[in-house]
């Protein structure tokens, strides 16, 4: 039975955790994520939720201080951003490698520097090599929907991996939105128990995590987190669809929005979407064009078949990036979903965009013109700069 | 307290009695004196009690937990570098919540050890949060004055005037330029129930004793085990309990322990031998035995001597 409320997607992801009421929070506060460990703070101190949380003094010290408490067999969680999960960098590849089901809400901020605490993706795609499955959400809605599937992902034998879920810093994180919430004994029937089968408390066992490994163990060691990434691909579909009949409310790894009859496409992770679903409106009433967007859920792991399958009948697709790489050739949703068309054998124009670094705002506007664009490539099956910015300032603005 | 902190200590017991946890397959150099502080602490441990043992990376990380085989009787976590305090203190928390939640029944005890790199210096905010936080478990810092994993760099550690290979001496200069950092003062200054400073001397009692009683002091405690390096320091290696009295007698390294704010010294040399005695059996201050190098000596006592008055004041001596 849903309960229907108002709240900002940080309190969203609160009231999850109180919910769930994990064993162990370490967390330190960085804007825009601060008010999610505010929040928790509040729920323990008024005896509605019993986590034990650590006052820890960095983001380092709070991944390190997570892994000490999952590798003991406590459930475990953090919250950051930006960086703070760079100063994590070191620690998020060791949580995965000792496949430890910690999960941690990151609230997506730009980098430093200069320095900046609006939305950008930079920190969490930074991060997208560390081993980590990463969930994006749209909305506080799905922030919350996604927190509460975090779990059973994580904690599936066959997965045994750290979960990241990812929401846009104030825009998502502090906007209030109508949102539906699930009863607290329905939540925790279906996160569950954690009862790991191997953990440093278990008095049967005796247990030795974080090894040496030189060079005639690591590379398995890598293969094997390789394969639970695989594995979650499977996973994270069962989860959803589990959630969907307790909730209706449906997920996969990505959402596909006007897509079935479209002839151009744009390729966007995040609270954009939003923006883009309302210029796809637009768009088709004023004009008839068929345009429709896919909304990356799941970036890791990379479901490139499945989105290569989502665009084949399309003419062009322009894949939104909100964070650089430097490679100069592209962001790092473009790299991955260009070269999944490809593998594909896909003959759609592809074009890579860069919009909203450090929170600059992207209009329908932006987006209707982005669609122009994939039609006029589509057209003259030229792309004459694959590797574009949407809303810079023009030389001599101030 | 735990009773058997006031039982008299008869070495012939402890020897035989006490069980060993860090056992025989670790791969740490013969005469290493980091094995040596680990194998005591952890006979400290009463029989019948668990512990989870933490580790930064250190030689003796990556000399007892080589994947597959851990050297360990007891749980064991190596995280990383710079983290061992933040790590245990996520153990411990867990150790808490799952007992409240009666998922485990049994005790445990935690424990972990870090390098003088480790903990002076690279894991010190790590080690500083977790004791302010007032987690229950011992630090452990093995000091062999410098980062001897990668070869022996200078540390906060390093004494004055060592010969390190990031402080060489050479025709103008004469090893490390600054003093050690007095690290043991700074753990006192958190305000903690337990802290101690020890080395091996003689029959090992200062070691199992203040060890035991770091482990069975309710709330955070600090150890802080002057642990030899023979490839480091330079000394025939059968010698290292000889460089050990030496250490203590020269009041180079005072033995005391911090019990809830009062300061004990827990050994006095019968006689104080000048600080030659100790700098002599050592490689690393062979440049300081050159003629007309004697007012490096001098200096070198000059600051011993400043310390060990520091530490009877606060000794109430």
């Amino acid at each position: 039975m849903s309960i229907r409320e108002r709240l900002s997607g940080n309190e969203a992801v609160a009231y999850a955790i109180k919910q769930i009421n994990p064993d162990v929070m370490p967390a330190f506060p960085i804007t825009p994520s601060t008010e999610i460990p505010q929040y928790v703070s509040t729920y323990i101190a008024n005896g509605e939720m019993d986590t034990e949380f650590i006052h820890v003094e960095s983001e380092h010290s709070s991944m390190s201080a997570a892994i000490g408490a999952s590798a003991a067999g406590a459930r475990t969680l953090t919250a950051t951003s930006s960086c703070g999960l760079a100063l994590m960098w070191e620690e998020l590849y060791v949580a995965a490698s000792d496949r430890l089901p910690v999960v941690l809400a990151l609230v997506n901020r730009a980098l430093s520097g200069p320095i900046n605490i609006n939305a950008d993706h930079s920190d969490s795609m930074g991060a997208r090599d560390a081993g980590w499955i990463q969930i994006y959400a749209e909305s506080n809605q799905e922030a919350y929907d996604n927190f509460i599937q975090a779990y059973p992902i994580a904690e599936n034998p066959d997965v045994m991996l750290p979960v990241m879920i990812c929401q846009d810093g104030f825009i998502t994180s502090h906007g209030v939105e109508n949102i539906e919430l699930e009863a607290d004994e329905d939540v925790k029937k279906f996160v569950g128990e954690y009862d790991p089968e191997h953990f440093l408390l278990n008095e049967k066992e005796p247990m030795a995590i974080g090894p040496y490994a030189v060079s005639n163990y690591y590379m398995e060691s890598k293969r094997g987190q390789r394969q639970a990434m695989l594995n979650a691909k499977k996973v994270i579909l069962e989860v959803a669809e589990r959630f969907e009949k307790m909730t209706g409310r449906k997920y996969g790894f990505f959402e596909e929005y006007r897509l079935d009859d479209a002839d151009y496409a744009i390729v966007i992770i995040g609270s954009a979407a939003g923006t883009a679903k309302a210029a796809i409106e637009e768009i088709r009433k004023t004009t008839g064009k068929k345009v429709g967007l896919l909304k990356i859920r799941v970036f890791r792991p990379f479901p490139e078949e499945e989105i290569a399958e989502a665009l084949k009948n399309v003419k062009a697709v322009a894949v939104l990036d909100r964070s650089e790489m430097f490679s100069g050739t592209g962001g790092p949703l473009g790299a991955e979903v260009t070269a999944g068309l490809y593998r594909a054998g896909s003959k759609a124009e592809v074009v890579n965009y860069i919009y909203g670094l450090g929170g600059r705002d992207i209009t329908v506007e932006d987006f209707e013109r982005v669609y122009d664009e994939l039609e006029n490539m589509a057209a003259t099956h030229e792309v004459k700069d694959n590797y574009r910015y949407i809303g810079l300032r023009e030389r001599g603005d101030r | 307290m735990d009773n058997n902190l006031n039982k008299p200590y008869n070495f012939k017991e402890e020897m035989t009695t006490r069980k060993d946890r860090f056992v025989p397959g670790h791969r740490m150099c013969a005469g290493c004196g980091g094995a040596v502080a680990v194998r005591s602490v952890l006979r400290s441990l009463h029989d019948g009690d668990r512990a989870v043992i933490g580790n930064a990376t250190s030689c003796l990380e990556v000399s007892s937990y080589m994947y597959p085989y851990s050297a360990y009787e007891d749980s064991y976590i190596h995280n990383a570098f710079e983290n061992a305090g933040a790590t245990m203190s996520g153990v411990e928390t867990a150790y808490n919540v799952l007992k409240k939640k009666g998922k485990i029944d049994d005790t445990y005890k935690f424990i972990t050890f870090g390098g003088d790199g480790g903990t002076y210096d690279i894991g010190f905010q790590s080690l500083s949060g977790a004791m302010e936080r007032g987690h229950d478990f011992v630090y452990v810092c093995y000091d062999n004055g410098a980062y001897m994993n990668t070869g022996t760099q200078r540390s906060s550690a390093t004494p004055r005037f060592a010969d390190t290979t990031t402080t060489p001496a050479g025709k103008v200069k004469n090893g490390k330029v600054q003093v050690r950092k007095d690290l043991a003062s700074i753990m006192a200054a958190h305000n903690i129930p337990y802290v101690g400073q020890t080395t091996f001397l003689g029959n090992f009692k200062d070691v199992y004793t203040k060890a035991e009683k770091a482990i069975y002091t309710p709330g955070p405690a600090f150890l802080n085990i002057m642990s030899p390096c023979p490839r480091g320091w330079g000394y025939n290696t059968p010698d290292m309990m000889e460089i050990c009295k030496l250490a203590v007698d020269t009041c180079y390294w005072p033995m005391f322990e911090v019990v809830e704010g009062t300061w004990t010294l827990t050994y006095e040399p019968k006689k104080k031998l000048p600080i030659e005695d100790f700098l002599r059996p050592q490689r690393r201050f062979k440049h300081l035995f050159k003629p007309g190098n004697e007012y490096l000596i001098e200096e070198f006592q000059k600051e011993v001597d400043k310390n060990w008055k520091e530490i009877q004041v606060k000794c109430n001596m």
